[in-house]
């Protein structure tokens, strides 16, 4: 079954009649990729993501999860999605296993069997020597990996995450980063995130959806959105003094050359491959490289050319806004 | 290639996890415990106590000088000169009143005995009260979003929450009885063991009912300060609008219209008959009647409530 694991058409959500928090959005997730929704604060993302998880009932359009109508069939639904909410659910007073047993009967696994799972996500996280600590002790790098290790009890098919990384530090979310890749591979399962973090969904993302007001405005892995810009930036200088613009404009995918003072700014599909092209017509007419730059366009220039403005703070619900707020003091507590 | 979740959790296996969970948490704070049973304590220890109302009718308070002089003309028919009454003997008499108006007013002899079993309601308020405010906090924390998104049912979070404040209620209410036993409550003579059960099962019904009120209540607000200050707004005239410290048929009619219906003073009669007063079937039966339905009602509008709500 390769095919679509996550299915939406014309999803949509309305909250009191007049907030279109998500407006017909279409997407389909393909197995065994991390698919991301990369997006501001309120853009919709944790809208969409508590739709298909069956939490939010959608007010239009419809959604399947491995097959399963996320409205009408919600009970197969649960059974068969790990979730990885944007708060850290853990509760505080228990333990780390404890709090994974708690999950474990939340599915109904029989206890024997939750308790050898327990031990082997807690080793996957390595949380092993802390699991009968109090979650209150944890670090936020620890608790988000309890919240992975909660989220995987039932073995599922599709995990969810709500802003996985929500408030850690640089290091322990590059760290998360390799937890999730980890699991990805342990359990074969696809993945459906969602992110504001650009690096985020640069380094994990198979493939991206940038959303904004509630509207996907385009797809595409982060390869894809990147070039379709137009390019990447190389800038050259040569030891020699005639104008070579018109020659290297003559190389293959080269789209635009410009002179400044004694550089030249070339514009260029894949920058990596076409460089050394560039050296090669160069040096076969006798002129030397003596400095080249290449540098790829990131998401942020992307997020900027679709939704025409850099990643911004839109003011949210209050809720939300505290929710966030007390997940990140906790992060860091 | 993982395999499908193959479990399933039945009915009692979400509630009893989920009650588990509340459970563990309580017993880890000894702390909260200790608070919780104090109030009461205090209540039972100074007011009960202090406000010792059957002493208030004995011969010591009731101070007649030892000749009282009664004139002539008072008497009817009227005699030459006056009579004299024995103040001792009427003091005897008057303070042997004093236990006879406390059976009538208040059904047992000693007031401690009467508004100590009423901390047992008391008790049952705000537990049931903690236990809804609760659930906005795991509002709060994203916990209630992440056990709806597991395949447990909806009824079982919400009666998890029930079954929660009904067991540490119990549990409460009989460390609260054994100690107002201990300090000195008065066990009827009709009592048996038996009645402890149904005491329990009482209980059992009062938070059935307080606990569904509460929990949709909560349900709606996101912060627990307003939630506080409806607790507040309430507890009051649900405490002294009752016959938890002063019998109903001593209030002026409207606060009895308000004690009559409501369900505090139904669980402190149920439990002072089966326990400090004279057992009377029909009452108790009565009492129960009332309970129930009053568990039946609001915990049906409650779930449906709730229900609703976590399935927006």
């Amino acid at each position: 079954m390769s095919e679509e694991i996550i299915k939406a058409e014309g999803l949509t959500k309305v909250f009191n009649k007049h907030l279109t928090a998500v407006d017909h959005v279409n997407f389909s997730v393909k197995h065994g990729e991390i698919f991301g929704f990369l997006g501001p604060n309120g853009a919709g993302k944790t809208t969409t993501i508590n739709m298909l998880i069956t939490i939010l009932k959608p007010t239009e359009g419809e959604a399947s999860v491995l097959g399963f109508d996320i409205a009408k069939q919600h009970d197969d639904v649960r059974n068969v999605i790990g979730v990885v909410p944007q708060e850290y659910t853990a509760d505080e007073d228990l333990t780390g296993l404890e709090n994974i047993l708690l999950c474990a009967d939340l599915y109904g696994i029989p206890r024997h069997v939750a308790k050898e799972r327990a031990a082997d996500l807690l080793k996957l996280v390595e949380l092993t020597d802390f699991k009968d600590k109090k979650v209150q002790t944890y670090s936020g790098g620890m608790r988000r990996r309890l919240e992975l290790a909660c989220g995987l009890i039932n073995r599922p098919k599709v995990l969810f995450l709500d802003e996985p990384t929500l408030g850690l530090d640089v290091q322990t979310r590059i760290a998360t980063w390799e937890y999730i890749r980890k699991m990805k591979k342990e359990y074969s399962m696809t993945l459906f995130m969602t992110t504001h973090y650009l690096e985020e969904a640069d380094s994990l993302c198979d493939r991206i959806a940038i959303i904004d007001h509630g509207k996907i405005v385009v797809v595409g892995t982060p390869e894809e959105l990147k070039h379709s810009l137009g390019g990447d930036i190389i800038a050259l200088s040569i030891k020699e003094d005639p104008d070579v613009t018109e020659l290297i404009r003559s190389v293959e995918h080269v789209k635009e050359v410009k002179k400044e003072d004694s550089s030249y700014r070339i514009k260029a599909e894949y920058g990596e491959v076409t460089a050394p092209f560039i050296i090669e017509a160069l040096r076969r007419k006798g002129y030397t490289v003596t400095k080249l730059m290449l540098t790829e366009p990131t998401l942020n220039e992307v997020y900027l050319e679709y939704t025409g403005k850099s990643m911004r703070d839109v003011e949210e619900s209050v809720e939300t806004f505290r929710a966030q707020r007390m997940t990140m003091r906790r992060a860091r507590a | 290639m993982s395999k499908l979740n193959e479990y399933h959790p039945g009915r009692f296996h979400g509630i009893w996890a989920l009650t588990k969970r509340e459970l563990k948490k309580w017993l880890k704070e000894p702390i909260i415990l200790l608070m919780a049973i104090l109030q009461p304590v205090l209540w039972m220890g100074l007011f009960g106590k202090a406000m010792n109302i059957g002493n208030m009718f004995s011969s010591s308070n009731i101070n007649i000088p030892s000749v009282i002089p009664i004139p002539g003309q008072a008497l009817i028919p009227p005699q030459n000169g006056s009579i004299s009454v024995s103040g001792t003997a009427l003091s005897q008499m008057f303070g042997n009143l004093g236990p006879t108006i406390m059976q009538n007013i208040f059904g047992v002899k000693d007031y401690f005995s009467y508004m100590s079993v009423g901390m047992i309601s008391f008790i049952v308020m705000f537990t049931t009260m903690f236990s809804g405010m609760s659930i906005v906090w795991d509002r709060r924390l994203g916990f209630l979003n992440k056990v709806l998104s597991t395949p447990v049912s909806r009824g079982a979070i919400i009666f998890s929450k029930v079954l929660n404040a009904s067991l540490r209620s119990m549990f409460q209410a009989t460390i609260i009885l054994a100690l107002a036993v201990i300090f000195g409550l008065q066990v009827s003579p009709t009592f048996s063991p038996i009645h402890i059960l149904a005491v329990y099962a009482a209980i059992f019904l009062l938070c059935l009912g307080l606990s569904s009120v509460f929990l949709a209540l909560a349900l709606r607000s996101t912060k627990w300060e307003t939630q506080m200050a409806i607790v507040n707004l309430i507890n009051l005239p649900l405490m002294f609008a009752s016959n938890t410290f002063f019998p109903i048929s001593q209030m002026p009619s409207w606060i009895q219209a308000i004690a009559q219906v409501n369900p505090i003073s139904y669980l402190t009669d149920a439990i002072r008959r089966l326990t400090v007063m004279e057992f009377n079937a029909s009452s108790v039966v009565f009492d129960f009647t009332f309970l129930g339905i009053f568990a039946a009602v609001f915990s049906l509008i409650g779930i449906a409530l709730s229900w609703r709500y976590l399935t927006k």
